[in-house]
C-alpha cells in the first residue's frame, strides 16, 4: 500500500451516517437479537465505507463503534482484520485482479500486467487522476470463468488482455462495461453450450 | 454418469429465471408443508439414510450433525447458519446456487431449520459476492411475500426467518467457528472445540452450520426419498455433487454429476478434455486448494468421491477440480497456494502463523532451485509440525498441498536445485 498507515490521518473530517444510511443501519441492527447489535458491525462498516468514497477513515470507524456502543478497539480489530475494509483512500474504480491458482493457470499474469500497463500504476497504487486503484487479490470464487477481476461490486470474467483494455477504457470514458463473462457465456456452462433462452451459441467470443 | 431425471440443480446455469414462479415450475416449494407435517424425527432420519455428507469440504454426515442438536428447545433458541463464505480456491458452486437456484436453498433452510427447531437462520455470504447476495435477498423477499417463510411458514405453523449477512474478505470465516465469531461482530478467529456449535454456537446457543449445497439438496432428498439419493453414487458416497472444473481444460465449467464419477470421464465428457489431450495432463488438484495434487498416473482411473480420493492420498474437499497440463510449473503452482495460506492465516496459532510464511518462503526459493536438496526433507518435516497442531484445519490445509508436491514431484524439486547448483558452479569457474 502507498501513503500513510492506518490511524495516522487524525485530521480527516468527522463522519456521520446520511439519513438514508441511518435508516439502513437500523434495519441491519434489527436482524440480530436484542443486545447483539455488535453483529451489525461488519455491515455497518461496509455502509460507512460506501458513504465515505470507498475507504474507512478513523473517524468513520470510531463513529461505528460509538453507534453500536462497542469499545473502539473492538471495531478497529474488525476493520483491520478483513481485507475488504480499506484503510486508505482508493480510486473511484478499485480494480482487483485474482491471481490465485485457477486464474493463474489461465493467464492472470497477463491480465495483471495489462492492468499495470494500461493504467500506468503498480499493484497497490492509485492513478494520479484518482480514477483507478489496482490490487492483486485472492480467490474470488469464479474459477471456471478464469481469469477474472472484480471492479466495484461487479465481476468481469473469461478475460483476455484485449477485453481488459476495453473494460478499463470504457470506465475511463465514464461508461459502464457489461459485467460477467466477456466471451458471451451466460454463467458457468461449458463454452459452446447452446442457451435455450436465446438459441445462441455462447462459444465464439460474441458478447 | 448422472441421468437427467436425477439432476437436482436443473437451472444451475441460469438459462431460466431464478424467480419464484419459475422455481415452482421446476418443482421447488411443492407441498413443502406436507414434508414439515411428517415431523422432525422423520426429516433427520431421512437425511441420515440418504447418506448425505457435507458439501463444504469436510464430508461429515449431515443427518448425524443435525442429530447433535438438543432434541428439546431449552431457554436458549436454536440457530441454523448457512456457510456461503465460498472461498476455497477453485470453488464456485455455491455462487451459482445463490444466484440461479436460490429457492432450493431457501426451502432447504426452512426444512433444516424446522428439523433442528430453529426459528432463525443466518446466511453468511462472502462479501465479494455482492451481486449473488442481492439475487439471493430478492428470492428471500419473494419467499416472505408468498408466505413461504416468515410467520407460519408455508402454513405449517412454524415461524422461520432468514437473514443475509455479508462477510468482508477473510477465507478463514469459512471455518464454522470463525464464521460464528465473525457473525457475532468479531475478528474471524476459530474457537477451540469442544464445545461444539451444536451445544454452544451463535450467541452461546445451539447452532448448526451447513454449507449452501448441502442444504440446497435437502428438499430433493425429502421429496424424492432417501433411497433415491442413496441409489446414486456408491455406498458412503451417495447422491449428486456439483463439480467445478477449472484450469487447463478446453471448456471449464460447473456440472452436476453422480458421486463417484471417474475423474477422466468428468473432464472429458463435461469440460471438453485436457488442453492438448489426456496425455498432456500433468496433475489434478481434485477438491479445492486444500487437498494434495494427484499426478497423471493416479488421475487415469480414480473415482471422484470422498473415499476413493482419500485412498488416493487426496480428498474430495469441495469438488473443485483444478487441472494442470504439462506446461504448468507445478512448483510455482503450489507456491502460489502456499502464499494464499500465508495471507489467510488468522494468526491465532503460532504453527500456522509462522509456518505458512516459512513454508512459502522456502517453496519460493525451491521454485527457482535456490535451495539445498536436504531442505526438501526439512520442508516436509515442517509441514508435519504445522499439520494437526492448530485450532482449525487451515494449518492442515496449508500443509497438505506441499506434502503432495513432495510426494509426487520430489525429482522435479531435486532437478531444479541441481541445475541451479550447476549454474552457480559454472559461474564460479
Amino acid at each position: 500500500m502507498t501513503g500513510e498507515t492506518a490511524g495516522h490521518d487524525r485530521a480527516a473530517p468527522a463522519f456521520t451516517f446520511s439519513a438514508e444510511n441511518l435508516k439502513a443501519a437500523r434495519d441491519v441492527i434489527a436482524k440480530y437479537p436484542e443486545g447483539r447489535q455488535a453483529s451489525a458491525v461488519m455491515p455497518l462498516l461496509d455502509l460507512a465505507q460506501r458513504q465515505n468514497g470507498g475507504w474507512l477513515s478513523p473517524a468513520a470507524i470510531e463513529y461505528i463503534a460509538d453507534f453500536l456502543e462497542m469499545p473502539r478497539i473492538r471495531v478497529w480489530e474488525v476493520a483491520t482484520f478483513y481485507t475488504m475494509y480499506k484503510l486508505e483512500p482508493v480510486g473511484r474504480h478499485h480494480v482487483q485482479v485474482c491471481t490465485n491458482l485457477p486464474c493463474w493457470l489461465r493467464g492472470s499474469d497477463a491480465i495483471l500486467g495489462t492492468c499495470r500497463e494500461h493504467l500506468g500504476i503498480r499493484v497497490g497504487e492509485t492513478s494520479e487522476d484518482n480514477l483507478f486503484t489496482l490490487s492483486e487479490v485472492e480467490c474470488l470464487g469464479a474459477c471456471v470463468n478464469a481469469p477474472m477481476m472484480q471492479i466495484g461490486d461487479d465481476y468481469y470474467e473469461d478475460l483476455s488482455p484485449d477485453s481488459v483494455r476495453a473494460i478499463l477504457d470504457d470506465l475511463r470514458a465514464g461508461g459502464t462495461p457489461k459485467p460477467g463473462s466477456q466471451i458471451g457465456r451466460r454463467s458457468c456452462e461449458p463454452v459452446e453450450m447452446p442457451d435455450p433462452a436465446t438459441g445462441t451459441d455462447g462459444g465464439d467470443g460474441g458478447v | 454418469m448422472l441421468q437427467d431425471k436425477d439432476r437436482i440443480f436443473t437451472n444451475i446455469y441460469g438459462f431460466e429465471s431464478s424467480a419464484l414462479a419459475e422455481a415452482r415450475a421446476r418443482g421447488d416449494w411443492d407441498a413443502t408443508r406436507d414434508l414439515i407435517t411428517k415431523g422432525r424425527e422423520w426429516m433427520v432420519e431421512e437425511v441420515k439414510q440418504s447418506g448425505l455428507r457435507g458439501r463444504g469440504g469436510a464430508g461429515f454426515s449431515t443427518g448425524m450433525k443435525w442429530s447433535f442438536m438438543p432434541k428439546q428447545v431449552g431457554p436458549r433458541p436454536h440457530y441454523l447458519v448457512i456457510n456461503a463464505d465460498e472461498g476455497e480456491p477453485g470453488t464456485c458452486k455455491d455462487r451459482e446456487i445463490m444466484r440461479h437456484e436460490p429457492h432450493k436453498l431457501i426451502e432447504g433452510c426452512l426444512l433444516a431449520g424446522f428439523a433442528m427447531a430453529a426459528h432463525t437462520c443466518y446466511v453468511y455470504i462472502r462479501g465479494e459476492f455482492r451481486r449473488e447476495a442481492e439475487a439471493f435477498q430478492r428470492a428471500v423477499d419473494e419467499a416472505y411475500d408468498a408466505g413461504l417463510i416468515g410467520r407460519d411458514a408455508c402454513g405449517s405453523g412454524w415461524d422461520f426467518d432468514i437473514h443475509v449477512h455479508l462477510g468482508a474478505g477473510a477465507y478463514i470465516c469459512g471455518e464454522e467457528t470463525a464464521l460464528l465469531e465473525s457473525l457475532e461482530g468479531r475478528k474471524g478467529q476459530p474457537r477451540l472445540k469442544p464445545p461444539f456449535p451444536a451445544g454452544v454456537g451463535l450467541y452461546g446457543c445451539p447452532t448448526t452450520v451447513n454449507n449452501v449445497e448441502t442444504i440446497a439438496v435437502v428438499p430433493a432428498i425429502l421429496r424424492r426419498g432417501s433411497h433415491w439419493f442413496a441409489s446414486i453414487g456408491r455406498p458412503r458416497n451417495t447422491g449428486t455433487k456439483l463439480f467445478n472444473i477449472s484450469g487447463h481444460v478446453n471448456k471449464p465449467c460447473t456440472v452436476e454429476e453422480a458421486m463417484g464419477v471417474p475423474l477422466k470421464a468428468l473432464i472429458e465428457r463435461h469440460a471438453g478434455g485436457v488442453r492438448g489431450g489426456w496425455d498432456n495432463l500433468l496433475a489434478v488438484i481434485p477438491g479445492g486448494s486444500s487437498v494434495p495434487l494427484m499426478p497423471r498416473s493416479v488421475c487415469d482411473d480414480v473415482l471422484m468421491d470422498f473415499d476413493s480420493l482419500r485412498d488416493a492420498q487426496s480428498g474430495l474437499g469441495t469438488a473443485a477440480v483444478m487441472v494442470m497440463d504439462r506446461s504448468t510449473d507445478v512448483v510455482k503452482a503450489i507456491t502460489r497456494l502456499a502464499r494464499f495460506y500465508m495471507h489467510e492465516s488468522c494468526g491465532q496459532c503460532t504453527p500456522c502463523r509462522e509456518g505458512t510464511g516459512w513454508m512459502w518462503r522456502v517453496l519460493a526459493r525451491m521454485a527457482e532451485g535456490r535451495a539445498r536438496v536436504d531442505e526438501i526433507d526439512v520442508l516436509e518435516e515442517v509441514t508435519r509440525q504445522v499439520e494437526g497442531h492448530t485450532i482449525c484445519a487451515l494449518g492442515d490445509a496449508a500443509a497438505w498441498p506441499i506434502q503432495g508436491l513432495i510426494r509426487h514431484f520430489r525429482p522435479e524439486l531435486e532437478r531444479r536445485i541441481r541445475e541451479h547448483e550447476a549454474a552457480a558452479a559454472r559461474r564460479a569457474a
